[in-house]
């Protein structure tokens, strides 16, 4: 599965919204309706996910879809 | 002249059925909501019954974003408040400043506590949901539903165990008596069928541990009475100022006549002596009505099955009416089929009395077989009965020695 798959398939699990949705210019406030603790709950569900910690600085730049994904390629995962 | 409060619309969802109707037809025809427990291991409590909502999936009724954010018994209170707004068909007769709402819960998201405080004590506190605290609380189901209805008068909680959604009527009534807003939606839920939440009131010695029978286990007012069944679900009404339902020609189904509310201050679990909070609850009822003990046609019992609870209860009826015309008073616990929904049972069985005015029909104490010694009382065993009645109260006891009673009055036009 490609990240941006997994990506995508967490975003629709925690927001409740429609995969076509989540494109990755979408911002997650205004496109996808997530609100500040919405968005926190987002970026522990990567956490787990992808097995890493994103601290509050790194996570307040996270706010587009596609970010997150360029993001997570940076990181050295491990899964 | 003083305003009168009346019911405009209700709703359930418990261990008899998933809407209002359903209930009703259940309690008057005795079916019981009691079965194995399924949400829970039933194997390591001594209490392995309970009454559960069935056939439930959370996202029929809610979006899955919203589902997963709200507790068991947000999602009760909700479907419930959803039920009775829609049944009052108030929607566009009301300024949302003018409509409140009072939902009561004994315990809370119980079910949300349970699963963060496992999530921290395993991963650490950084690994709970930013969503624990508004989603345990229990004053959030009031919140939530605010929210859903888009009612944005007073909102708050009643939080008195047993007795919740008894207070919350009771409250709510007195609010508009005073005119702090025309209509509130009241009433309570509970989702208790976790591991702390089973196991708490099993090692209070308070359920029944008839395993072998779920369908018989709550039996108030019998001599084999063993303990109550917990339950789980949530009622909620409408009451509304008289002169506005009349005045948008609302569909009235029984009057709040008035309430009485004291406390037993005597002990935390058992009841006072012959039931003497309770007794002065139902006293100040019937004067709040402006009645006389002898108007009074039924009385839907607290009657939770539990040894203390009934022949207390009794007693206090007793108090109340003198022994000989209490006997001639029929009394029922509709607990016999719902079980004890705790926060909720106030309203439950408020709705049931209402419904009794309105239908003539009482619904009896469906799995009543013999009456316990000191329980004298005519206690409509198993069979329902028709009969018009004018007057009924209906009597809610909490941990904690809360005692609240309704008195609710049959509504026959103006």
């Amino acid at each position: 599965m490609s990240l941006e798959t997994r990506v995508t398939e967490i975003i629709i699990d925690k927001l409740g919204v429609k995969p076509e949705q989540v494109t990755m210019e979408a911002q997650f406030d205004t496109d996808l309706g997530a609100d500040s603790i919405d968005q926190y709950e987002l970026i522990m569900g990567f956490e787990d996910a992808f097995g890493l910690r994103i601290d509050e600085d790194e996570a307040t730049k996270l706010t587009t879809v596609g970010k997150v994904v360029e993001y997570l390629k940076n990181k050295d995962l491990d899964n | 002249m003083e305003k009168r409060v009346v019911i405009t619309g209700a709703g359930i969802i418990g261990p008899v059925g998933n809407t209002v109707s359903e209930n009703w037809k259940g309690a008057l025809s005795g079916r019981s909501g009691i079965r194995r427990m399924t949400i829970v291991d039933p194997e390591q409590f001594t209490s392995q019954i309970a009454g559960e909502v069935k056939d439930f999936d959370p996202l029929d009724y809610f979006d899955r974003k919203l589902a997963k954010r709200i507790d068991r018994y947000t999602q009760f209170a909700m479907i419930a408040a959803r039920e009775a707004y829609e049944d009052s068909d108030i929607v566009n007769s009301i300024e949302p400043e003018r409509l409140g709402v009072i939902i009561g819960s004994g315990i809370g998201g119980i079910t949300t506590l349970e699963r963060e405080h496992k999530i921290a004590m395993e991963r650490g506190v950084s690994r709970m949901s930013p969503f624990f605290c508004p989603m345990m609380i229990s004053n959030i189901a009031a919140g939530r539903v605010g929210i859903d209805v888009g009612a944005k008068g007073l909102n708050l909680c009643t939080v008195t165990a047993c007795a919740s959604s008894g207070h919350a009527i009771a409250i709510a009534a007195d609010m508009i008596k005073l005119g702090r807003v025309d209509a509130i939606l009241a009433g309570g839920s509970e989702a208790p069928l976790t591991l702390t939440g089973v196991g708490g009131f099993c090692q209070l010695k308070a359920l029944s541990t008839r395993n072998d029978d779920p369908k018989t286990a709550s039996r108030p007012f019998d001599q084999d009475r063993d303990g109550f069944v917990l339950s789980e679900g949530g009622a909620v009404v409408m009451l509304e100022d008289m002169e506005h339902a009349l005045n948008r020609g609302a569909n009235i189904i029984a009057e709040v006549a008035g309430s009485g509310m004291t406390c037993d201050a005597f002990h935390i679990t058992a009841p006072a002596e012959n039931g003497e909070g309770s007794a002065r609850a139902m006293k100040i009822a019937i004067d709040y009505a402006g009645i006389k003990p002898s108007d009074v046609d039924y009385i839907n019992a607290h009657g939770t099955s539990t040894v203390l609870n009934d022949i207390n209860e009794s007693k206090a009826i007793e108090t109340v009416f003198g022994k000989e015309n209490a006997m001639k008073i029929p009394v029922s616990s509709t607990k016999s089929v719902t079980g004890h929904m705790l926060g909720a049972a106030g309203a439950v069985e408020a709705i049931f009395t209402a419904f009794a005015l309105r239908d003539g029909i009482l619904p009896p104490t469906a799995t009543l077989q013999n009456p316990g010694e000191g329980c004298d009382l005519d206690y409509i065993p198993r069979e329902a009965r028709k009969v018009s009645i004018e007057y009924a109260l209906s009597n809610s006891l909490g941990f904690g020695g809360h005692n609240v009673t309704l008195a609710l009055k049959k509504y026959s036009g103006k």
